[in-house]
């Protein structure tokens, strides 16, 4: 079968966001990237299924030039090759990503496409669903589990404190994989060494039919409003440590 | 006009309102008044009679019951499809869900239908010269960000949890009006085929009656340093817990884990070592009477729940923690 992961390249985890001049978004410039969280869970999914029955799997980015790299470790880590549509993703809303995914998307013709359940940075949590219901196929989302059985998926989907649930549903379909459904795999030295020569199809907007205009767009971003009065203490944690149990004990009386 | 579309968890639990729909009704009547437009709900799927009663005492200006057989159980194609032809039908300019597990599934795929975006897990929103701005956060509580959706509509927005009071709920003396709504569909539209909503094995810790819990967080590196955070939940005679990546990769057992996906505790003092305060986290534990965090960062958004918190390498602060708590102790 043939799998595409849409997989979203984003600034590490624990980065100091600073934000742009503009307030539009945030200064890249300082920052390192990283794969998506759950995208690289369901990349690990996306390879354990081609392990169990055989196929593809194709990795699909868009993003700018730096995203070539963490389309090299998708591929190092055992992707077969990727697209990568390479352009700058600020003036794009999710209606307007989720089109040009799935244009590429259509053209390959794949039996499932996983996406990750959503992104870290902007976090809405919807361009698979979106690609679905543009793609005209099924979709099922916060995915804990995928057995494809000939054309049809029985999938584990997450629902709320503790409850699952399981679906069943015609293939092709489009996946949102939740963090933590496997084991996530190290590239090894041979992995890395066969990811130079694996293709990458460089695809532009132009290609896809056109940069789509937006319909919802961010006027500015900003520190969050602090709701609660904290008290904080810093400076040496002996100092601090002794304070907090200070206030534990005599304000908040917790013993 | 505003429509509000609210959600029951009537397959998983015995039938009840999903609390985070009266939240959402919170915000519906807010923005309403705030525009100067009427006020709609619609729930879907079949109802029963003391739930329809519970809505028709709240402040809404007409109740929408869509039915179908085909509604029984939550599909993502089936709801979809109903909520469309209610929104053709009815034509409100905003439209707005709870951010639940389910709308997750469905709303994008409704406002795609629309030509439109969700914007999703919405904190407020305000008028601003005559248009409405919705406020979401990036980069997992970080940063908030102002958003502004074209004019032809509808917006469709789903509101984050405990970001508007159900208690600030206007109540009415009269019941709303209600009527039934039928969509049109047929078996050949869902391609999901649902099976019944279950749960794991039986839970053996109880963090919902811990006084005190210690929670870890990605903070803590490695498995190997678990016991850093065990020690002050020793001294503190209290339950360790932990968020999600912790538990994922294995460090402490899924039953200890709390957020949306996991437990939600309420404890007297909920102490967060490493832990950085993404919603799906919060949700599970601003019930907490006294929060305490420990984070190197600042900036965490955890800081923003916290009544007390050290700025500071957890594992300098947390060894140094156990010390005073020892010596408050004897
Ligand atoms: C549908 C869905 C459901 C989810 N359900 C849950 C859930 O039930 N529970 C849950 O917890 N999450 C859940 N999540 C995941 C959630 O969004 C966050 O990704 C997760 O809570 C982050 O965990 P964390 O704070 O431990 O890790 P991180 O976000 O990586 O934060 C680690 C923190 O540790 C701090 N730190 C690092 N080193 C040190 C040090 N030496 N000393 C002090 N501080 C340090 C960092 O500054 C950072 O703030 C869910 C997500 C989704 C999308
Ligand atoms: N620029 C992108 N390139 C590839 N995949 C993406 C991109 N943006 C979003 N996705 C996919 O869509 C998922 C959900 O993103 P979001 O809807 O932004 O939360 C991500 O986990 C990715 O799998």
């Amino acid at each position: 079968m043939k799998i595409l992961v849409a997989i979203k390249q984003v600034p590490m985890r624990d980065s100091q966001l600073r934000i742009a001049p503009s307030a539009r978004w945030i200064d890249e410039d300082a920052l390192n990237f990283e794969i998506n969280e759950p995208d690289a869970y369901a990349l690990e999914e996306a390879l354990q299924l081609k392990e169990k029955h055989g196929g593809e799997v194709v990795v699909l980015c868009a993003g700018p030039e730096r995203a070539g790299q963490t389309i090299r470790e998708a591929l190092a880590k055992g992707a077969d090759r990727a697209i990568h549509l390479e352009l700058d993703l600020n003036s794009l809303d999710t209606l307007g990503m989720a089109r040009l995914l799935a244009h590429a998307c259509a053209a390959e013709k794949a039996d499932l496409i996983l996406t990750g359940l959503q992104s870290d940075d902007l976090g809405s949590g919807q361009t698979g669903v979106v690609m679905a219901e543009l793609m005209g196929v099924a979709h099922s989302t916060i995915i804990m589990q995928v057995e494809v059985n000939g054309s049809t998926l029985r999938v584990k989907r997450e629902l709320e404190n503790g409850w699952f649930q399981h679906i069943e549903m015609p293939l092709p379909a489009v996946l949102t994989i939740q963090s933590g459904l496997n084991k996530l795999r190290y590239a090894t030295l041979m992995g890395i060494k066969k990811a130079k020569n694996k293709e990458v199809k460089k695809l532009t907007a132009t290609e896809l039919g056109g940069m789509p205009a937006a319909v919802v767009w961010t006027d500015k971003i900003y520190a969050p409003h602090k709701s609660k009065q904290s008290q904080i203490f810093e400076g040496d944690a002996k100092t601090a440590a002794t304070q907090l149990v200070e206030k534990l004990k005599f304000e908040a009386r917790v013993f | 006009m505003i429509l509000v579309i609210l959600e029951q968890q009537s397959e998983r639990q015995n039938s009840q309102w999903h609390r985070m729909s009266w939240e959402t009704l919170a915000a519906g009547q807010q923005l309403a008044a705030q525009l100067g437009v009427g006020l709609q709900a619609a729930v879907l799927g079949k109802s029963n009679s003391a739930l329809l009663a519970e809505l028709a005492s709240k402040k809404i200006g007409h109740i929408w019951n869509v039915e179908h057989d085909l509604l029984e159980r939550y599909t993502a194609d089936g709801y979809a499809s109903a909520c469309q032809q209610l929104v053709e039908k009815i034509k409100p300019s905003v439209v707005l869900f709870p951010h639940t597990y389910q709308v997750r599934d469905f709303a994008p795929k409704l406002a795609t239908r629309f030509s439109q975006v969700l914007i999703s897990d919405v904190i407020s929103a305000r008028l601003d010269a005559g248009a409405l701005v919705y406020v979401r956060q990036f980069f997992q509580g970080k940063l908030s960000g102002d958003i502004r959706a074209n004019g032809t509509g509808p917006h469709f927005a789903s509101i984050q949890a405990g970001a508007f009071r159900a208690d600030a709920l206007e109540t009415s003396a009269t019941a709303a009006p209600s009527e039934v709504f039928s969509p049109v569909m047929d078996a050949t539209m869902i391609r999901q085929r649902p099976e019944a909503p279950f749960r794991e094995a039986a839970r053996a810790v109880d963090l919902t009656t811990a006084e005190i819990i210690v929670s870890v967080g990605r903070g803590i590196k490695e498995q190997s340093n678990i016991p850093v955070v065990e020690e002050l939940a020793k001294a503190l005679g209290a339950e360790l817990a932990a968020s999600r990546p912790i538990c994922d990769a294995g460090w402490l057992p899924m039953e200890r884990q709390v957020g949306s996906s996991g437990q939600t505790v309420a404890p007297k003092m909920y102490v967060a070592v490493g832990i950085s305060g993404a919603i799906q986290h919060l949700v599970g534990m601003k019930g907490a009477k006294t929060i305490v965090a420990i984070n190197k960062d600042a900036n965490a958004p955890i800081f923003e729940v916290a009544d007390y918190g050290i700025v500071g390498d957890l594992f300098e602060v947390v060894p140094a923690l156990v010390d005073a708590v020892n010596k408050a102790k004897s």
